[in-house]
């Protein structure tokens, strides 16, 4: 299991703690406190935070090797995804309850970073493991070689 | 991977950019007025997301990963490439009816070809829910 999955799935159970404990302290809160200021952030926890964060997770470790150099595609295109993924998520958590408690500007811009780096978190995961979705064959290792730009390697002898 | 599991992965993945796409401007209109108000996207957000992304994933790679029988046969796929069509049909019937304010009926249409696509998957995965090998 490569570095980055095992960091993808830790901190997708983090995700799954935080969202359940989330949902317990939600009905410990006064009946004064919307709705809307908790219930948005614990569904993203739970489908952002805990499932799609393990599917990316497995998705980088158990997909098909992309080619010989890079065979999980751009590592650092992963790395990135994780981290736009969960300080976005993270972003929401913190931003979206301060805006539903009262007019709070730092709420809000908190809420558009948010939203755009979770924007960007998908579109890393996507462009990642588009290349990824093959069906491997020896005829085709020559072709995927070359997908990611990668230098081949010169005849040896 | 077979071919049907990367029709179904690369309609997941469309699926799963188009969701965060509407999510993104969805919480984007929460914080600033210049937002689009895309509030009447909400069921397309979370249909896309919760059976166009993560079901069809799931649906795509059990295909994939399944035991075979003797000779390595995936048995038939006839319903099999149904469920990925019905579920893609009734997600985007289900999904985009509320906001272009629809009658009721084709929501229920889309969700019940999201149930055909569920059982059809049911259908063809069955036999193959066993020990490997055997």
């Amino acid at each position: 299991m490569p570095t980055l999955t095992r960091w993808y799935i830790k901190t997708s159970l983090a995700w799954f703690v935080a969202a359940l404990s989330l949902g317990v302290v939600s009905y410990l809160l006064p009946a004064s406190i919307p709705s809307s200021a908790l219930q948005p952030v614990y569904l993203h926890m739970l489908v952002v935070g805990w499932i799609t964060q393990l599917i990316f997770g497995v998705v980088y470790w158990m997909f098909p090797k992309a080619s010989l150099e890079r065979p999980r595609g751009s590592s650092t295109l992963a790395a990135a995804t994780f981290i736009l993924l969960n300080i976005g998520l993270a972003a929401r958590a913190v931003g979206e309850p301060m805006t539903a408690l009262g007019p709070a500007p730092i709420g809000r811009s908190l809420i558009l970073v948010s939203a755009g780096l979770q924007w960007l978190a998908g579109l890393g995961f996507v462009a990642n493991t588009w290349p990824r979705v093959i069906s491997p064959s020896p005829h085709s290792t020559e072709e995927r070689r070359t997908r990611f730009g990668a230098p081949r390697r010169r005849a040896q002898g | 991977m077979p071919r049907l599991t990367r029709w179904g992965i690369r309609a997941a993945l469309i699926h799963l950019m188009l969701g965060f796409s509407l999510g993104g401007l969805i919480l984007c209109s929460k914080a600033t007025p210049a937002c689009p108000d895309v509030w009447p996207l909400l069921p397309l957000h979370r249909e896309l997301l919760m059976l166009g992304w993560t079901a069809q994933l799931a649906l795509a790679v059990a295909y994939w990963i399944l035991p075979r029988f003797p000779g390595g046969s995936r048995g038939r796929e006839v319903p099999a490439w149904g469920a990925l069509m019905l579920l893609n049909l009734g997600v985007w019937l289900a999904g985009a009816a509320p906001a272009l304010a629809a009658p009721r009926q084709v929501i229920v249409v889309g969700r019940t070809l999201e149930s055909l696509a569920a059982l059809a998957f049911a259908l063809h995965a069955w036999p193959r829910i066993r020990r490997f090998g055997m």
